[in-house]
């Protein structure tokens, strides 16, 4: 399943464009509304990011742990989760990326739970807290169990880090557009472009930028180096304030579309 | 000149035995291998060895007296009972070790602005005074429910020019404004240094603040060979939260090749094991990550991590440090616990017998201690880290025992 990860970046290269990627919290509204929203969003997007409510997201900003807290206060677990992305797998064939931290995963065990979700239909998972060199082994079950293992790398990250990095990640390396948590911005930093070439230099792999992704101007700016942009927070925020999230995501589309 | 130890853990890889290790996001990778090569540096350095210890001895007070507690050998009638008396530290606790201690790695590395997590407010008020003292920017995490019940802390800590974040998300306790400390260096980890307060945390953090607080354990030594003419005891007793009092008194005995005392780490049991509501996470926890290091938590079968629950903001922690995990597993410690009730109990004895009001963390190890030095010969020496005192609880015991009068 993998593999259609790495498919869906060069069908969007093929058709002169970057890789679209939403975030959404699972069972954020509400396990229902999330469903339907997701499908909704997936209809424009190359592949679609999940995020597994947690209760201590270090990586995260002020609206997407929000978002996770009220997501656990409606009693979703990991099983409500799978559920919902067996769901959401039976409305559309994009790509699933699956955000957790650490600690759900070492919970259920990290061969059970890369199972259980490669099962019901994901494609690849994104642990934000882990520095795969930290656990070869959990990354390695991850592997077996068929999913793109997608790392993180940051303006800080050393030559050797990057190398490090790339090493264990298939499918796209993440690159983290500043230093900081998720959340939307105003402007991206300069040197998110250098960063992108770094990681460049030393993978074929295709290069997503998010982090403070939030419309088509700062999608225009991350689309300019890399092959794909991450939005989360923006669609988050949408959802919190009532609004239609597609109108968001339609505006990275078109950043994405048409890079700098 | 005083020499930081050399422990044989943890591994190179930050780890003891399977616990510890670095479990962050990418971005402050960097900043974690640059702060274990300044400390390296630092600890080899004569110079910084040398202001060290001057802060040490002429400003937190050190060495901390032995004391033999003679009406609680007497009352208990069992081994001899010594009291570390970490409470007559500056700023009233043991934290004030690690702090300057990071404080002057701070200073070293160039870092103006320092971040710290605190809970009942001990470990903020102490980095706001080393930040007075160095003239560094000062930014203390507090949950909003610990900023509520500790006011006079937080007004303390805005004296000495800290900015004082209350943190609203999660339980609005210690576990949530660590993350929030960790969000803030993750930001601004470029020109930020970020004191943590315990043995926990991602690698080099467990292995710097154990080194800092071994000065505690290293003090009963040299104290304990003048007292009794032997430099090791044969029980110590400290209470564990997060754990770094107890690391500091444990560690330089632990790692004895022979003739190691019993080490005895007391844990919050809260309302009771079996309530659900204590802090007891080598007793009643599972393994797991929390705040970038495996260790021994309070979660779920999903992994989500649970409130923590003590009498003691102090010990309100979900988590313990890596390294009691593996002292746990290897039996070089044990671990027990001791209720809410116990802990109140032990805090009023501490104040009648021997005149000292404990921190009410300090009491959960007395009244631990009662229970073993019962069981000891009266040849045998019992040492009790009181790593605390007791002014920042005073009120909130008034409180519990008025209530407790009332019938309720």
């Amino acid at each position: 399943m993998s593999e259609r990860v790495a498919e869906a970046f060069r069908a969007a290269r093929a058709e002169g464009r970057r890789a679209v990627i939403p975030y959404l919290t699972a069972g954020y509204p509400s396990p229902e509304a999330f469903v339907e929203v997701a499908t909704r969003l997936a209809r424009r997007a190359d592949l679609l990011e999940v995020g597994l409510p947690y209760s201590d997201p270090l990586g995260d900003g002020p609206t997407i742990q929000r978002a996770s807290e009220q997501a656990l206060r409606q009693g979703v677990r990991t099983a409500a989760v799978l559920e919902m992305v067996r769901a959401l797998r039976e409305r559309t064939r994009v790509p699933i990326l699956l955000m957790t931290y650490v600690n759900p995963v070492l919970a259920w065990g990290g061969a059970r739970f890369f199972e259980a979700f490669a099962g019901a239909g994901v494609d690849g998972v994104i642990l934000p807290d882990l520095p795969p060199d930290e656990d070869p082994a959990l990354v390695a079950a991850a592997r077996r169990a068929g999913l793109a293992t997608v790392f993180l790398l940051a303006p800080t990250s050393t030559e050797a880090r990057i190398q490090t990095v790339v090493r264990h990640t298939s499918g796209f390396v993440y690159a983290v557009s500043v230093t900081g948590v998720t959340g939307a911005r105003a402007r991206l930093p300069e040197e998110v472009g250098a960063l992108v070439r770094r990681i460049k230099a030393h993978t074929e792999l295709p290069v997503a930028v998010g982090f403070g992704v939030s419309n088509e101007a700062t999608a225009r700016q991350a689309a300019a180096a890399a092959d794909g942009v991450v939005v989360g927070s923006a669609l988050v925020r949408a959802l919190e304030a009532g609004e239609d999230p597609l109108t968001v995501l339609e505006a990275v589309r078109r950043g994405a579309a048409k890079p700098v | 000149m005083p020499v930081l130890p050399d422990y044989p853990l943890p591994d190179a890889r930050g780890r003891f035995g399977v616990y510890g290790g670095r479990y962050v996001p990418e971005t402050l990778i960097p900043a974690l291998e640059e702060l274990e090569a300044a400390y390296r540096e630092a600890k080899a350095d004569p110079e910084f060895l040398k202001a060290l210890e001057y802060y040490r001895t002429r400003y937190a007070g050190r060495p901390t007296p032995l004391y033999f507690a003679a009406n609680l050998t007497r009352h208990w009638g069992g081994a001899r009972v010594y009291l570390k008396r970490e409470d007559l530290n500056h700023t009233g606790a043991h934290k004030i070790n690690n702090t300057l201690g990071q404080a002057l790695l701070a200073r070293r590395m160039g870092k103006r602005r320092v971040i710290a997590e605190t809970g009942a407010g001990q470990h903020g008020v102490s980095v706001a005074t080393v930040a007075a003292l160095f003239g560094l920017e000062c930014v203390v995490y507090m949950g909003e429910e610990d900023v509520r019940r500790q006011a006079l802390n937080v007004f303390r800590m805005e004296l000495l020019g800290a900015e004082v974040h209350p943190v609203a998300s999660g339980s609005r306790t210690l576990k949530d404004a660590t993350n929030e400390a960790i969000r803030d260096w993750v930001t601004h980890v470029r020109d930020s240094f970020y004191i943590l307060g315990s043995v926990v945390g991602p690698h080099p953090y467990p292995m710097i603040v154990r080194d800092f607080q071994s000065v505690i354990g290293e003090e009963v030594k040299r104290q304990l060979l003048e007292a009794e003419g032997r430099a090791v005891p044969d029980a110590v007793v400290a209470c564990v939260g997060g754990g770094s009092n107890a690391i500091g008194i444990f560690a330089p005995f632990a790692y004895l090749p022979e003739g190691r005392p019993r080490l005895v780490g007391v844990e919050a049991a809260g309302k009771g094991l079996g309530t659900g509501r204590h802090a007891a996470s080598i007793n009643a926890g599972k393994r797991g990550v929390l705040h970038g290091s495996y260790m021994y938590l309070l979660c779920d079968a999903d992994g989500q991590i649970q409130p923590a629950h003590s009498v003691s903001a102090g010990l309100d922690y979900p988590g313990v440090g890596p390294e009691h995990a593996y002292y746990a597993d290897a039996g070089i410690a044990e671990y027990g616990s001791v209720t809410d009730a116990e802990a109140l109990e032990a805090f009023q004895l501490l104040a009648r017998l021997e005149g000292i009001v404990p921190a009410l963390e300090s009491a959960h190890a007395v009244a631990y201690a009662g229970r073993l030095a019962r069981e000891m010969r009266p040849d045998e020496v019992l040492v009790v880290n009181l790593s605390g005192r007791g002014d920042k609880d005073v009120v909130e015991v008034k409180r519990l025992l008025e209530a407790r009068k009332g019938g309720r």
